[in-house]
Order: C-alpha cells, then sequence, then structure tokens
C-alpha cells in the first residue's frame, strides 16, 4: 500500500513540470479569450460589464455566417479530396509496392520543405504569370492566361490538399498494414472477388485510419491562415483570416474572441457529427 | 493489369507531390526576376544576395535559437511526462494525455491569439520567449506521441533488474532507460525542431521585432524582386531537411543494429 502510494506520488511528480506548461500556456489564455469574448470595446479598452453582444454579431450578420460555413465547406471537401487522392497511393503501398520503405521514404520527403514556401509554390504555378500559364502560352496551347486558376476555393483545396497529403496517406497506410492478410485469403476462399473483398473486408477495416486522416486534416485546415491569404483572393477567404483582421487590424479584441470560439465550437460540432456518422457506416457496412 | 494501373496512379501522385516543390530549386537558378517560363538562363546571383541579407541571417539565427530551445524543452518534459503515463499507473492519467494532446485540435491562430492576449493582459512584451512557449505547445504532444511509443517497446523489467542489482532511481535512469530511449529522444528533438523551425503563425503574433525566418519569408512575399531569392532558401531549407532527415534515418538503423546485438 506505501508502495503504491509512493509510486502514485513520483508519477505526478513526473507529470506535473508538463501540466504547469499547460495549463499556463493554454487553459489560462483560453479561458482569458472566453471571458473576453463577454466583453465589449469602445476607442480606448474595454467597457464595463458583461454582454453577449459578440455573440449576436457573430452568429447575427449574414457574411460571418456565410464565412464559417464557407471554411467548414473548403475543409470539407479538402479532407475528401485529400482522403480520396491518398487512399490507392496507400493502398498500393501497403499491398503492391516492392520497396515500401523506399516509397513511403518518397512520399514525405516533400514535407520537409517550408509549409509556408509549400503554400506559395502554388501560387507561383497557379498565377496570371505563373508557371502553368506561361508554359501553356509557350507551348502556344492557350492564347491568353487563364484566369480562374488564382484566388478562389479551387486554388485553395488544391493547395491544402497537397500541403496535407502525408496526413492522409500515413493514418491511411498505417489502418491498411494492420488489415490480417489471412482474412483477404478465406474471402477468396470463399468466392469473393477482388472488388467485393475489397468492399467487405479491406475498406471497412481500413476505415479508423480513413476517418482519423480526415479529422486530422479537417481540423486544423479550418483554421488555416496563410493559405486562403496566399491563394484564396476574396471569395476564397476563410474564417482564420476574419480573426486576425478583427485582432490585429481593425482591434477588436472581444469580437475577434467571440469568433475564436463559435468557430472552434462549429467544427468540433461537425467534426464529430462527422466521425459518429462514418462509424455508424462502417458498422452497417459490415 | 490492375497493378500496372495502381503504379501509374502512384507515379502520377508523387508527380503532383513533387512538383510544386521542385519550382523552387529551378526557379532559384533561373536568370530572371520574374518566374516564368521561358527559363532565361543559369544563374547563382539569387544565393549571392541572400548571403549578403543580414536580416535574413539574423532571422536564421533566431529560427534555430527557438527551434532548438523548443526541442530541447518539449523533448525533456515529453520525457518525464511519458515515464510517467507508461510506468506508473496513475489515476486520471488518460485525462492527463488528453489535455497535453489539446494543442492538435486547437487552431494555430487560436492558440497564438490566446498567448497574444495573455501577454498583453500580465503586461509581458512580445518576444521570443514568448514563441517558445508557444512553439513549446504545438510540440508537446508530437513528442509525448513518439516517446510514449518509445517507452511501451522496451520492457520495463529491465529497469527492474537495474533496481534489483542495487542501482537508484537516477543511475537507473541514466544506464537504462536514456540509453534504451534514445532512438525516441532524437525523433522527438528532431521533429520537434522542424516543426518548430517550420512554424509561422504562432510566432507572427509572438516574435514582436525579432523575426524568425518564417516571419521574414512571409515579409518578403510582398515583394515581387525578393521572390527569388526567397525561392533560393527554400530550395536551401529543402536541401538541408533532406540531409537531416537521411542522417536522423541513418542514426535510426544504427541504433536497431546496436539494439538487437545487445539483445
Amino acid at each position: 500500500m506505501a508502495q503504491k502510494e509512493r509510486i502514485s506520488w513520483e508519477g505526478y511528480g513526473l507529470l506535473g513540470p508538463s501540466l504547469v506548461v499547460m495549463v499556463l500556456a493554454l487553459a489560462g489564455p483560453l479561458l482569458l479569450l472566453a471571458i473576453t469574448s463577454f466583453r465589449s470595446q469602445n476607442g480606448i479598452g474595454f467597457t464595463q460589464g458583461w454582454t453577449l453582444a459578440q455573440y449576436g454579431v457573430v452568429l447575427g450578420r449574414s457574411s460571418y455566417r456565410d464565412l464559417l460555413m464557407r471554411s467548414v465547406l473548403i475543409s470539407g471537401l479538402v479532407s475528401l479530396v485529400t482522403v480520396a487522392l491518398a487512399y490507392p497511393i496507400a493502398y498500393f503501398v501497403a499491398f503492391k509496392a516492392q520497396r515500401k520503405f523506399l516509397w513511403l521514404i518518397a512520399l514525405t520527403i516533400p514535407f520537409w520543405t517550408s509549409y509556408l514556401l509549400r503554400v506559395f509554390a502554388w501560387k507561383i504555378i497557379l498565377g496570371f504569370n505563373g508557371v502553368i500559364n506561361s508554359g501553356l502560352t509557350q507551348l502556344h496551347l492557350i492564347a491568353r492566361p487563364l484566369g480562374f486558376l488564382l484566388y478562389n476555393p479551387f486554388a485553395v483545396v488544391v493547395t491544402l490538399a497537397h500541403a496535407w497529403a502525408a496526413f492522409a496517406i500515413l493514418p491511411i497506410y498505417v489502418s491498411l498494414e494492420k488489415v490480417d492478410r489471412s482474412l483477404l485469403e478465406a474471402a477468396s476462399d470463399l468466392g469473393d472477388g477482388p472488388l467485393r473483398r475489397f468492399a467487405r473486408i479491406t475498406l471497412p477495416l481500413s476505415m479508423p485510419g480513413v476517418i482519423g486522416a480526415a479529422i486530422l486534416i479537417f481540423v486544423p485546415t479550418t483554421g488555416d491562415y496563410v493559405t486562403p491569404q496566399l491563394v484564396g483572393g476574396a471569395k476564397g477567404t476563410m474564417i482564420a483570416n476574419l480573426i486576425e483582421v478583427e485582432f490585429n487590424g481593425v482591434g477588436n479584441w472581444p469580437l475577434g474572441a467571440a469568433l475564436s470560439l463559435v468557430g472552434m465550437a462549429v467544427v468540433g460540432a461537425f467534426a464529430g457529427l462527422f466521425v459518429a456518422a462514418a462509424r455508424a457506416a462502417t458498422k452497417a457496412a459490415r | 493489369m490492375k497493378n500496372r494501373g495502381l503504379l501509374i496512379y502512384a507515379l502520377a501522385y508523387l508527380a503532383f507531390l513533387y512538383v510544386p516543390v521542385l519550382v523552387l530549386p529551378i526557379f532559384s537558378f533561373n536568370n530572371s526576376e520574374f518566374i516564368a517560363f521561358p527559363l532565361s538562363g543559369f544563374t547563382t546571383r539569387w544565393y549571392q544576395s541572400l548571403m549578403d541579407d543580414s536580416a535574413m541571417q539574423h532571422a536564421l539565427g533566431n529560427s534555430l535559437k527557438v527551434g532548438s530551445i523548443t526541442a530541447l524543452l518539449a523533448t525533456g518534459l515529453g520525457l518525464t511526462a511519458a515515464k510517467a503515463l507508461t510506468r506508473n499507473r496513475l489515476r486520471g492519467g488518460s485525462a492527463a494525455l488528453g489535455f497535453i494532446s489539446l494543442p492538435l485540435f486547437i487552431p494555430d491562430i487560436v492558440l497564438g491569439l490566446s498567448l497574444l492576449m495573455v501577454l498583453g493582459w500580465v503586461g509581458l512584451p512580445l518576444s521570443l520567449a514568448a514563441v517558445v512557449l508557444g512553439h513549446l505547445l504545438i510540440c508537446l504532444p508530437f513528442a509525448l506521441t513518439v516517446l510514449i511509443a518509445r517507452f511501451e517497446g522496451f520492457d520495463p523489467n529491465l529497469e527492474e533488474a537495474s533496481a534489483d542489482l542495487g542501482e537508484d532511481g537516477w543511475m537507473t535512469f541514466w544506464r537504462v532507460t536514456f540509453p534504451l530511449m534514445l532512438p525516441g529522444i532524437s525523433a522527438s528533438l528532431l521533429l520537434t525542431f522542424i516543426t518548430s523551425f517550420d512554424e509561422f503563425l504562432v510566432a507572427y503574433f509572438l516574435s514582436g521585432t525579432e523575426a524568425t525566418l518564417p516571419v521574414y519569408i512571409w515579409g518578403q512575399l510582398r515583394f515581387p524582386e525578393r521572390l527569388p531569392m526567397v525561392l533560393a532558401l527554400g530550395a536551401i531549407i529543402l536541401t538541408v531537411s533532406v540531409a537531416l532527415v537521411a542522417l536522423a534515418e541513418y542514426v535510426r538503423n544504427l541504433g536497431i543494429k546496436k539494439a538487437t546485438v545487445g539483445a
């Protein structure tokens, strides 16, 4: 009994420093964010008293609602596209590739460059005088540069699908690796064709990886600032850009705080719904 | 037949991943301020102007400082927390793990802004120390994941045997736990260093007048005539990171061989 006591005190002692850092740098600041969102601001500082005015503005103004929904929509699309593009490659590496390790290294090397420059590279590629347009003009395939490549939600989706590819490939690969190969043999022996076998065994068993990847991409990309700022243009602006403007540009901290919290709540709700729906669908498919 | 289709897809996907990245080195050697085809001859002048840019070098120094301090702190904290979570059966252990992993699910912009507000509220100035604190939040979950996996990967009996043979806790740590954890520690150091070195948004809010490298790059993106130089910088970062990853992989393989010989 005494021994157990001692050990668990040691454990809490070891855990302590990390928890202190998290409380000081995460819980405290988030609490302050929440408190600030219930204040309001005039020219010089916070006004007296508490108010729900900021939440009224965030939920009431249609341009804010539209921006929130657009952020969720763009990120949802990004997750879908990234996972759909990554699944076949993860499948290929897990089941068909000769040198798995080499493929995994080759697939992850592009992610060791600066995130900022990876995103910026797409601006160079898609731009009006960019790589695609100047290349196609040189080849006389187009007479004048295509204007629709950059500064729209499409550019944001392509760029993010590229920037976050590794976060889809690796979890899906791991879940495919875990699929028990004898189950596949059993299915074949019992007369399933390759497609049916894939749909009944491989796909359902790899769903944890797919769901994990989708969440791993959906949650952070809704808060992405760099990509919409560089390639999104007016039609591709997302919630993080608005939050940044409220804080740095307009200087309305309470409104920025309320936007951050509502944004996180909306993203959390969608992520939760998605996970529940995906789990139910996987169960039904089995 | 089906396999060939998959292989073609895999190669096309590789092209999708690599083409944007290869834009950096290609146009960094292009003798023109405009980043467009046709290429107009080979030059190293962008690399030359990079060497002469003292603001860039200052920012690089800042990023190296922030990255190494963050990596050491995150790995140190992660090591103690991972030991507690794997070796001591703690009440509330999984809640603590969830709490430490929370930054993974919070957008960087919210982490950065809420820290910015706290600094303003307490009256502390924006500084590289503030950036380290922000990066620590982002990096600790990564360090913890890597280190917990490593702790779970070796036999706790080895530690117990050391204790039974009369070593105290500290010596057991240095002579048994630490060497066995070394591959995990180096992986965590590398991962957290690179994450911090590459992080832009939190540093953008917290760095104040002392720009880190990504903050400096962000500032340069507004000036079209500076772009080729930025591309040269990107090409260098790419080369160095690939070299680092290769080195880490080499060290990891050494570790694996040693471990099997020892066992």
